[in-house]
Order: structure tokens, then sequence, then C-alpha cells
């Protein structure tokens, strides 16, 4: 599904990533952690294509086909969702032409028909049923005035909408309540199937008792120091990231 | 150019002016002939003209429209569909073919200066120059020497017009650059109700440069609207003026949507002269290339218990410029006045620029009042967000624009002028690609 190799990267000039070697089969999730400041959103934002993440070396190779030179919304045509850490505020743009926009952009990219409009609001219907969110949500304008929890699951909501074979999701547990955390995670695990694979980004082991990976790996300075399975998690929240941090991360 | 030469043009024409024969009448344009020639054309030296200089009136030589100029035919015009009355002038003349005012109500007088000035003169002298009083305004002054046809909207106490009246005024399509005078004059009587809906747009080859001034009356507990498009040509030099008063429990509220036009000087001094009186001045700009937009307005809160709100938000990309000067002053005994002023400008390009002066002159001590002005570029995240969900970079790029201006056209209460309006915007947008279906839901 996913094969980082030797990949760094800079932002405004200054290296973040320093020769990350990932490889993710599909079917697996596998989860990233690493103390702040380790390159873990430098990392989510390269491999989602945002403008300023600097590939400098290295290749990200995403089924056969290597990504660096594609653009976002190409990435996402191909199946790449990034779940933001932040979610933005759109004022004045209602959440459901959003998602309508955005289905209809990757159908066309892909080459198949648009949804029209009833069969669009057919399949949001079920979405937000299955993700316990309310009708009201839809209608409001794309994240504002949205709590942390309803943010987060507006992500969700997005992801379960346009499908992706690899999601990222970039601490996504940050701001959430057991509650939420409960529902974002039942979310991400309903999409869980053979041919989809997951990146779940987290600074705390509490999500991963929610979405099991089959992976722990511990990023810090720039690179993968170690990996694992799930106990290597467990054995991070006990010890801390003491023993990875260097002397940038200090 | 010569300020004088303005006037020799319209002497050496020798044609009739509207209002031929009336004597007050030509005291007023002697009057603004003396003054414009006094003061000449303004200059940045003025610091209300600081930012504008009408550089196009140097490049070229402006005739005064002759009779044939607006003979053109012209098809396409644009309209807000059902309205209750139309007029349409082409280079400052009356086109009576293009033109229906046959099926306004009982009440409602809508139609060319010229007419009202031969059908009703006393009326005209009684309403002409009323509201529009200023000593230093050298384009009112050049208004009130050349005043050209331009149009009555008279609506009779308690009469409450249900459809809005609509008027488009074409400026282009001559040889020679030409330049017109419309004077304006709109009388919205006690307890009365109308909106009107103003396009100026611009046609074919040929430049012109459009002086206009409008006076407006919104008499006590009358609701006027007032809404115009300015989509001038790439060769059009426009100009406004506008003066309006607002009566006691009165409602002005107005919305200039510049979406095109090389040079554009919007000016409006509205006073609140009523207690109870309401304004909504709002705005939106879209330019692009070497386009100039100036929207300057004076704000009157002369009693107390009066209200208004200014939102103006403008994008400019390439090397457009933006101007907006924006003053509410609060004379001394108006208290519990409320005035609120917001200016905000999306730069989509190095190269654009935008100089905003927002200001509040505050003499009462017991007022609510709050100004603000902010200058950005688009959203890199946003850009980003929607992008990373599939979302192409133009099609994002356009959402952002919208959402920005979307709280803008917001102000706009007339929810089908405001869906037409929101039409427009998109149309102006990059490869006309946009939101289609559910915008106006986000109201």
């Amino acid at each position: 599904m996913l094969e980082i190799k030797d990949l760094h990267a800079t932002v405004q000039g200054k290296e973040i990533l320093k020769g990350v070697n990932l490889i993710i089969e599909p079917g697996e999730v596998h989860a990233i952690m690493g103390p702040n400041g380790s390159g873990k959103s430098t990392l989510s934002y390269v491999l989602a294509g945002r403008d300023g993440y600097e590939v400098t070396g290295g290749r990200i190779i995403y089924e056969g086909e290597d990504l660096t030179e594609l653009d976002p919304e190409e990435r996402a045509a191909k199946g790449i969702f990034l779940a933001f850490q932040y979610p933005v505020e759109i004022p004045g743009v209602p959440n459901s032409t959003f998602l309508n926009e955005a289905v209809n952009a990757v159908r066309r990219y892909r080459g198949e028909d648009e949804l029209d409009k009833i069969q669009f609001v057919k399949m949001l219907r079920a979405k937000t049923k299955e993700l316990n969110m309310s009708d009201e949500m839809l209608k409001r304008a794309v994240n504002v005035g949205f709590s942390g929890g309803e943010k987060k699951r507006n992500e969700v909501l997005q992801m379960a909408v346009l499908e992706p074979k690899l999601s990222i999701l970039d601490e996504t547990d940050s701001g959430l309540d057991i509650d939420a955390l409960k529902i974002v995670s039942d979310g991400v695990n309903a999409l869980r199937a053979p041919d989809r694979s997951s990146l779940v980004i987290t600074h705390y082991q509490r999500l991963l008792d929610y979405i099991v990976p089959d992976k722990v790996h511990v990023l810090a300075r720039g690179r993968i120091q170690k990996t694992g399975g799930k106990e290597l998690a467990l054995e991070l929240e006990k010890n801390g990231y003491a023993d990875y941090a260097g002397e940038e991360a200090a | 150019m010569t300020a004088v030469s303005f006037l020799e043009g319209g002497l050496d024409a020798n044609r009739a002016l509207p209002g031929d024969g009336l004597d007050w009448l030509k005291k007023r344009r002697d009057k603004g002939a003396e003054k414009f020639g006094a003061l000449g054309l303004p200059t940045p030296k003025l610091e209300s003209w600081k930012y504008t200089r009408l550089r196009p009136l140097d490049d070229n030589t402006y005739t005064p429209v002759l009779d044939g100029a607006g003979d053109a035919s012209v098809k396409d015009l644009p309209s807000v569909g059902d309205v209750a009355g139309r007029l349409v002038f082409v280079n400052g003349k009356l086109r009576e073919d293009l033109s229906d005012v046959s099926d306004l109500p009982e009440g409602v007088r809508f139609g060319p200066l010229d007419e009202i000035l031969k059908d009703d003169p006393a009326w005209a002298e009684a309403h002409l120059g009323v509201v529009a009083q200023d000593a230093d305004q050298a384009m009112l002054a050049l208004n009130d020497a050349m005043m050209d046809s331009g149009f009555v909207l008279h609506v009779q106490k308690g009469v409450v017009l249900r459809k809005p009246v609509e008027v488009v005024m074409v400026g282009g399509m001559t040889d020679q650059p030409v330049a017109y005078f419309p004077r304006n004059l709109i009388v919205i009587e006690p307890n009365a109700q109308a909106t009107l809906v103003k396009h100026h747009v611009g046609r074919g080859v040929g430049a012109y440069f459009a002086n206009a001034a409008t006076e407006i009356d919104v008499a006590d507990g009358a609701i006027f609207k007032n809404y115009k498009v300015q989509a001038e040509s790439m060769q059009a030099t426009h100009v406004s003026t506008t003066h309006a008063r607002v009566g006691r429990d009165a409602t002005f509220e107005s919305f200039n949507l510049s979406i095109g036009g090389l040079l554009s000087r919007s000016e409006a001094w509205i006073t609140l002269a009523g207690e109870g009186a309401h304004c909504g001045f709002n705005g939106a700009y879209m330019m692009r290339g070497n386009e100039h937009c100036d929207n300057t307005s004076y704000i009157d809160m002369a009693v107390p218990n009066t209200t208004c709100k200014q939102v103006y938000k403008g994008v400019l990309d390439d090397a457009a410029r933006a101007v907006f000067q924006g003053k509410i002053h609060v004379a001394r005994d108006a208290q519990k006045a409320d005035g609120r002023m917001l200016n905000k400008t999306l730069l989509l390009s190095n190269e654009a620029e935008i100089d905003t002066k927002p200001e509040l002159e505050i003499y009462a001590d017991d007022v609510q009042c709050a100004h603000g002005a902010t200058t950005g570029q688009l959203d890199q995240t946003a850009l980003f967000y929607l992008r990373s969900r599939g979302i192409p970079e133009a099609l994002a790029r356009n959402m952002l624009v919208q959402s920005f201006l979307g709280d803008a056209l917001d102000e706009i209460t007339d929810a089908h002028v405001r869906e037409v309006f929101m039409d427009r915007v998109v149309h102006w947008l990059p490869a006309h690609c946009y939101l289609a279906g559910e915008w106006k839901e986000s109201a």
C-alpha cells in the first residue's frame, strides 16, 4: 500500500524528516508515536502534499506510484485522506455543500459519474446516522462554531464519505473526551478492510485502546527510532519518550 | 484635460440640456459651472482624493454626449427579473425602446429627469438640489452644471412598492471618448417603501466618463433599498456622488457591488436626520488587472438614537487597487448612537493594493461605536484543507473567496437581490467554477 524510503523533508529551509523508512501493507493499521517536535505532523503533511513541505530526498511509493510530485487533490482522488489535528473553519460554506463538492471532485477525477443531489443526500444520511451525527451539523458552515469533538467527528464523516484507501489521522485524539474518542474510533474502525490501511499519529497511547494497531513506530529526531507491536505503545506510556530524546528534542 | 474644457465642450455642442428655459435650474447650472471652474478636477492634494487620481481624464479628451451617441444597438442587458418598472439609458440617453414603465402602481413616479422637469417643474424645483448641497465637491458641481437626464423615483406617502424598480446605465460604443452626467432624484415620502436596483455596464470599445449625482430623501417611517452593480468596462471612468437624508424611524439600505471599471469612485454622504433612523451601508468590490475602485463615505449621525452599520469587503487580484474611506460622525447631542464600520480586503496578488481608512468622529458621550479594517491573503491552511479533500485548487480558491465575501452579501436584506448579486460574484471568479446548488442556503 505505502512504502516510504529514506524520506527527507524540509519546512522553510529546515530539515525535519531525516530519512524516514516505513512500509504499510494493505489492511494494516500503523501507529506513529513520538515526542513533540519529532516530525509527526510534518510527515502527515508531506504524505498529503501540503505546499511548503518540500521533499528533498527519498521516495513515497503509494500503490506502486511515486506520490511526491502530485497535488493534494490528486492524492485525495487516489484515496489518501488526512484527518487534521486542527480542522479548518470555512464560514459561509455549508458542510453538506463542501462534502458534495469533495465527493464529486474525487468521482470526476476517477472518471466516475457525479452523484446527483438525491443520491448524495441518501448516501450522506446513511453515513451521518452511522456516526451518530445530527443533520443540523450538515447545514452549518464547515466547522464553524463546532466544538472540538464535533470537529473531529466531522473529520471522520468526511473520511466515511470519501472512503479512502489510506487514512492518516493526525493527533485525532487531541482535545477529545472519552465519549467523543469512542465515536471517532468507531468511525475509523468501521472503515477497516483488507484493502484499506490507516496511519494513526498520536502522542498518547489512549487512542490505541480503541484503534488497535498492527504496528507501532517511534518517530523522534526526524527518524523512525523503533518499531514494535501494540505493546510498544504501552511501554511508551509507562516510560515516556526519554529514551529517544536526542540533543535536539530535549 | 483642463477642468474648463468639459464645460466648453458642453457649450460648443449647443444642445438643449434638460430643463432648458427653467430659470431656477439655469441658476443652479451657472453656480455649478462657476464652482467647478474655481475648484477644478480633484487632485491627490485634497485629503479625500489622496488615493484616487482621475488619471484617465488626463489621457483622453472627453466630449459631452451628442444626440445619437445613445442609439447603438444593445442586447443582453442585465436584470433582476420581475420588476415594477425599468429604465435603460445608453451613454446617458434614455432608450424608450428598451424601457418599460407602463405598469407602475398608483402613487409611483419613475421616469427620466427631463420628463419630470417638463411635466412638473414645481415639484422638481422643490426637490432637486435640496439634499445634495455641498460647497466643495467639484464632481457634484460639475454634475450641477452639466446635468443630463438621469432618472427620478418618487413614491408617495404610504405607498409600498412590492417589486423593485430597475435602472440600467450602459456606456461605451462610441468612436470618441464621451462624457455624460446623469442626475438622479429619489424621493420616498413618509411610510412609503421601495427597492431600486441599478446596473452600470460597459459595452463595446470606447472610453467613457460617467459623472453621476444622486439625491435621496427617505422621509419619516419610509424604507428605501438601493442596490447597485457596477460592471463597467475596462475603458470606463465612473464617478458617482450620492447624498441621502434619512428621516425619523426611516431605513436606508445600500449595497454597492463593484465588479468592473478602469477607475471608479463612489462617494456617499448620508445624514441620519431623524431619531430612530437606520442606515445599512454596505458593499463588495472585486477588481483585477489595473482596475481602481474607491468607496468613500461620510455618515452623519446627527440626532439621538440612530443606528448605522457598514460592511465593505473586497477581493483584489493582479495589480488592482482599492480605496476605502469611511467616516462615521456622531454629533454632540446624538446620544445612544450605534455605529459600526468594517472593511476587510483579501489580496490575491503581491501587486494588489488596498488603502483603507475607517474613521469615527464622536462628539457625543453615550454612544456605541466600533470600526475595524483588516487586509490579508487567502488562508493557505484552508486552501490545503479543501484540496486535501479532492477539491481542485481553482475551485478551492473560489470557494474561499465566496466564503470571504459571503458575510458582506448577507447584509442585503432582499433575498432575491442577494442571490442575483452572489451569482454576479460567482461569474467574476476565474473559470466560473464555483459551488453550484446549495450556496444560497448558507445565509
